[in-house]
């Protein structure tokens, strides 16, 4: 028996993040009263408690924060997967992005170097961001 | 009206600690229910104040109150993760304090080395970071480790001492379920699990009860155990996912860990024996610098040497902890029953002469909520 994914079920605004991904859009969040970036999309500002939040789309690029190989699977899914690499990424608009890692063996990650961010459309209803080496720098 | 004082804890049990017989996770609860009431001199008819957290059970005061047949007049099932024990100190004594209860109950459950090392849990995952499969929670403390070895040079040789440590601290509990020593080699060369974490830098999977039982100061002089006094409590929160926490080196147990000493009236150099939740080797370390025993960054300096192992500077975790002893999913609990067993002076060879006052810190999740308890021998410090 074929193990199923592990699937979110998106509601509100949670459907509008998954949404811009099928479209090949990573989106955010900036706050039209305090300016700042939010992650992920909610329906008040975190900082100052504005309600005016405007989706923005991302770059896509960011710079490794943290990140972790496991060498065990978190769900039978993922069993064929393993060792896979998972990454904390701080993007360039002020906001940290977590998802997998495609192109880079175990070992061939480190905290600081650039990713840029790829849609895969795992299903018809669902795309995911996911990360791979960046093949240019970040401008900062 | 501060609760400083108020409130001592009269009676601790656990049982089944590191694996059940046929006893299911309420059914661990209820035992060590009875003998914590028996260890007070008191009975279930005594109990109106019920306060438990769960994995298994979505409405665990319900689910235990009905099991024990009785039907108490406060209840309280608050659910920030293996902390919310620690909290729960608090939350007895002002319901105490307040008249809302006369006899609080703290009980805990699980049988989850009995359900084949599967971490039971009911939280449910972010959607921003279930499709990816990071396992809950090691994946999330390989990327706390990651973090701290590379903002602060810690080593995985150094995150290695608080296991050999652990387990010396074990060696000295006459049901340690892993009673030979342990060395930092060993550790290293146990399989990675999520990186820079091996098998040894996590907790061990067990089943196991436990319950306290709390009543006013003024009612715990006229029972039968030597009271153990709540002189401080504090809380504090700071997220709910990893992605969400902006310094993965950092957390807010200082925040609590400070409420709790300042209503104490009291400096960590006067406490006698610390007791922190130690899920990980990683996230002992950074509690440990967080809760003020060594500067943020030095962790990995200071937990070698010796220094927390029996003899050592630092009492800490005197039963092995979670990484030696005991860690049946949520560990909050059972650090307070090992502090209790300190102050009463019961810890048989693991004694710490003359113990009067203890710290307990207990995280919830990763790293996301924490409370810190400071206990006493004594109605004052």
């Amino acid at each position: 028996m074929t193990a199923q994914r592990p699937t979110p079920t998106p509601r509100g605004e949670e459907a509008v993040y998954f949404n811009h991904a099928a479209n090949r859009e990573l989106v955010f969040q900036r706050c039209s009263d305090c300016d700042r970036a939010v992650f992920y999309l909610r329906t008040l500002c975190p900082g100052c408690g504005s309600e005016s939040l405007e989706v923005t789309v991302s770059s896509g690029l960011g710079t490794v924060y943290s990140f972790t190989t496991q060498y065990r699977a978190a769900h039978p899914f993922f069993a064929a997967d393993v060792p896979y690499t998972l990454v904390l990424a701080d993007m360039e608009e002020g906001f940290r992005l977590f998802a997998n890692i495609v192109d880079r063996a175990p070992g061939d990650v480190h905290i600081g170097m650039p990713v840029e961010t790829i849609f895969d459309p795992v299903t018809d209803e669902l795309t995911l961001p996911r990360f791979r080496a960046a093949t240019a720098g970040v401008p900062s | 009206m501060s609760i400083s004082g108020s409130a001592a804890i009269v009676g601790a049990a656990q049982v089944d600690v590191f694996r059940t017989e046929g006893r299911s996770p309420v059914g661990l609860m209820a035992v060590a229910v009875r003998r914590a009431l028996q260890d007070a001199g008191l009975t279930l008819a005594d109990v109106d104040g019920l306060f438990t957290s769960s994995s298994y059970y979505a409405m665990p005061t319900l689910t235990l109150g009905e099991y024990l047949g009785i039907s108490p007049t406060h209840v309280d099932s608050t659910s920030i993760g293996g902390c919310g024990f620690i909290a729960q100190l608090a939350h007895a004594a002002a319901a105490l304090q307040a008249g809302l209860c006369t006899v609080a109950v703290i009980a805990y459950g699980s049988t989850q080395r009995s359900d084949a090392g599967k971490l039971v849990s009911m939280a449910e995952q972010s959607v921003y970071e279930l499709p990816y499969g990071l396992i809950h929670p090691i994946g999330a403390f390989g990327m706390v480790a990651q973090r701290h070895m590379h903002q602060y040079g810690t080593t995985s040789a150094q995150l290695a001492e608080l296991a050999v440590s652990a387990r010396q601290w074990a060696m000295l509990v006459d049901d340690a379920p892993y009673p030979t020593p342990l060395t930092v080699d060993e550790v290293l060369a146990s399989s990675i699990i999520a990186s820079p974490l091996h098998r040894l830098d996590c907790c061990l999977v067990t089943d196991g009860g436990g319950a306290i039982v709390l009543t006013s100061a003024e009612r715990a002089a006229d029972l039968r155990s030597d009271p153990v006094f709540l002189l401080g409590a504090g809380e504090a929160q700071n997220h709910r996912n990893i992605s969400q926490m902006a310094d993965l080196t950092t957390t807010v147990a200082r925040d609590s860990s400070h409420r709790a000493l300042s209503m104490a009236g009291v400096a960590l150099d006067d406490i006698d024996t610390v007791h922190v939740y130690d899920a990980f080797t990683i996230s002992l370390l950074v509690l440990l610098e967080d809760l003020g025993f060594c500067a943020k960054g030095e962790g990995g300096a200071f937990v070698g040497e010796g220094r927390l192992a029996p003899g050592g500077q630092l009492a800490l975790n005197t039963n092995g902890g979670g990484l030696s002893y005991t860690h049946p999913g949520m560990l909050g609990l059972f650090l307070v029953i090992e502090a209790v067993q300190q102050l009463r002076g019961n810890a048989g060879r693991r004694q710490i002469p003359g113990a009067r006052l203890s710290l307990v810190h207990g995280m919830g999740m990763t790293l996301a909520a924490h409370a810190t308890a400071v206990l006493s021998a004594t109605p004052q410090a």
